[in-house]
């Protein structure tokens, strides 16, 4: 194992955990703020990376195919508010579950529908392709580079709309206090849709951003929703630092895991044997890590409201 | 009363039509709707199993796949075990693979148990909207593994070549497996009902509506719920034992978290806590599944609209709809 292998591992944990961060952000912000459980965050994820994809592949241009997807999946996210979830605020979490996991069947179904069964390709844009240089002989992908930067770049714009901007007081008034600031005149339902659209652009722009480095198919939001949900029962939920911090611990825990834990058990187990179990262990690794944090702090390490 | 015996009218009308209708099947000749009968009674005990933990317990657990799959595996390991003719341990002491049904779902209840004793001892320390993630992630942890462990065929799933067997009966025969699985449910329902009215029933249900109250009188709601907890995944985990035998075969899909949000479809669609309520929602579900299956291949989008007006509108499922609000007597 050479230290540009160990550092290119650790970047691409990094970027991983950026990425998640773009979905746990919204999640995260729509239970502060509203309360509500959303299973169908994911399918936000699938709508951005589809909308992407075939904005790409129709004007072939990768950057107008970003922009859709943030469109798209904010568009997407405003309607089923609208028509949806404003209806689910004050049921109980049961009600919200199922209500976004019917989402879930008429969106995935809904795609599969439009786009048909097989994955759609989307390309690297050119600006972007080929590997980059860095320090220590690590030749990393040039756009994984520019991920981790969006992603990075995301996440401030994020802290600074929320700590800085009159809509981030009313956001954070909103996690406080929600009858008393629609008392004070504060449009709490638009204020809603508003929040709830920008978590759907986020988690639209993940699934694009991730859907030119993987395929773009039916039921790929899914596998990223639950590790957001173990990124938010980590960070404590509506905690935008807690998701941040939690994102990036469980994109460096579970590829580190995956790379390191079968190298390890190769040093004193028979090759094949070492990558089964290595892997086996390594997929259940952030599960590990969810439950020790638990056991620590029930309410995750940055709880909101503790 | 008029509310109650509405309710044990449609109970026993359920029952019936599950039980009639194979036999009628058979009577016409369409062995298959033999078949629909079983899956639908499997899923239902699978719902029962859920409801005592989500309906009692108010414990929303959207993680009943990881037991239903555990059931099934236990059944399939051993089963191939018993077929190879290998043993499943050597040392330090034997432990042979089986093909008896009754061992099997003992087998599978007490590995689904175990499971759900762990799972829960870590979950259980959080509420709400905690609970529901993390019972989720745990489903997913136990799924991901049975994908990536080779030995028992990994993504490709575990063929059972023959049906087990049961003492005295032939299980080849649909409807005596059949038979064997409406007794099985009968029974989990019967169990239900018994610990619902019963004194540790009476605590779970106080433990949901008012947890400072019940530690007031001196009973830990986090024990009661954990043994709610382990009974509900024991008989989920029963029927996941049933399914891979109806199914003669098992794979990671029944861990998945789309088998979770079905066992959890079933028991809202007939009522949420209702005796009855996952006959009445498994027996929805199979029905829309074959009718708008038969009709195009995106059934599930209409599923989920269905789903949705049902969540939005029709709030108690269909026994609900039917015989009115709960009440408590």
């Amino acid at each position: 194992m050479t230290v540009a292998l160990f550092a290119e591992q650790l970047l691409n944990g990094v970027q991983f955990g950026l990425m998640l961060f773009l979905m746990a952000a919204g999640l995260t912000l729509v239970f502060g703020v509203m309360g509500l459980i959303n299973l169908a965050h994911g399918s936000l994820y699938m709508v951005g990376a589809f909308a992407c994809a075939a904005v790409a592949n129709f004007t072939g241009s990768f950057w107008l195919g970003l922009g859709a997807s943030l469109a798209a999946a904010a568009a997407a996210g405003a309607i089923v508010e609208i028509v949806v979830i404003r209806r689910l605020y004050n049921r109980d979490h049961l009600d919200q579950v199922l209500a976004t996991f019917a989402l879930i069947l008429i969106f995935s179904e809904g795609t599969r529908w439009v786009f048909g069964s097989f994955p759609l390709y989307l390309n690297v844009p050119e600006l972007l392709s080929g590997p980059v240089s860095l320090p220590l002989g690590v030749e990393y992908p040039l756009y994984r580079l520019a991920i981790i930067v969006i992603g990075f770049a995301v996440a401030i714009g994020l802290y600074l709309l929320i700590a800085k901007t009159r809509l981030g007081i009313r956001i954070r008034a909103g996690e406080s206090d929600r009858a008393m600031i629609a008392a004070l005149g504060i449009d709490i339902r638009f204020l809603y849709t508003v929040v709830f659209a920008l978590g759907a652009g986020l988690a639209g722009l993940a699934g694009a951003l991730v859907g030119a480095i993987q395929s773009v198919q039916v039921g790929m939001g899914e596998p990223v929703l639950i590790l957001a949900f173990v990124v938010i029962v980590i960070g404590g939920i509506g905690s935008i630092k807690g998701a941040l911090f939690g994102s990036l611990l469980v994109g460096l825990v579970d590829t580190m895991g995956r790379f390191l834990l079968p190298w390890t058990f190769k040093l004193f187990m028979d090759p094949s044997q070492a990558t089964s179990i290595g892997s086996a262990l390594a997929s259940m690794l952030i599960y590990i890590l969810m439950a020790l944090v638990l056991v620590a702090k029930p309410k995750g390490l940055f709880s909101a409201n503790a | 009363m008029l509310n109650y015996s509405r309710e044990t009218i449609l109970n026993t009308v359920l029952t019936l039509l599950l039980l009639g209708i194979p036999f009628a099947a058979l009577a016409i000749d369409e062995p298959f709707y033999v078949t629909l009968a079983t899956r639908v009674t499997i899923f239902a005990l699978a719902g029962v199993g859920l409801n005592f933990a989500l309906g009692l317990g108010g414990l929303i657990s959207f993680g009943h796949a990881a037991f239903f799959g555990l059931g099934g595996y236990a059944v399939g390991i051993l089963a191939s075990h018993a077929l190879n003719y290998e043993p499943l341990m050597s040392s330090p002491f034997e432990i042979e693979g089986t093909t008896q049904m009754v061992i099997l779902w003992g087998v599978a209840m007490i590995v689904s148990g175990l499971a759900a004793l762990i799972i829960g001892l870590f979950s259980l320390r959080t509420s709400g909207v905690y609970f529901i993630m993390i019972t989720l992630a745990f489903a997913q942890m136990i799924y991901y593994f049975a994908i990536s462990w080779p030995a028992y065929g990994g993504e490709d799933g575990l063929p059972i070549y023959v049906r087990n067997g049961f003492p005295g009966v032939n299980t080849l025969v649909p409807i005596n497996f059949f038979m064997i699985s409406f007794g099985v449910l009968m029974l989990a329902i019967l169990l239900v009902a018994v610990l619902r009215n019963s004194r540790f029933g009476a605590a779970l249900q106080a433990a949901r509506q008012n947890e400072d109250r019940l530690s007031a009188v001196g009973i830990k709601p986090f024990y009661i719920r954990l043994a709610a907890f382990v009974i509900s995944a024991m008989i989920t985990g029963l029927a996941g034992a049933l399914f891979a035998d109806l199914n003669r075969f098992v794979s990671p899909s029944m861990l998945s978290w789309h088998t979770s949000g079905e066992i959890m479809v079933f028991v809202i669609l007939g009522g949420v806590g209702r005796l009855f309520g996952p006959v009445a929602g498994a027996a929805l579900f199979i029905l829309f599944e074959f009718i708008f299956g038969g009709l195009t291949e995106h059934w599930m989008f209409f599923l989920g609209l269905v789903l949705l007006a049902v969540v939005l509108f029709a709030r108690g499922g269909l026994i609900g709809t039917i015989a009115g609000k709960v009440r408590y007597d």
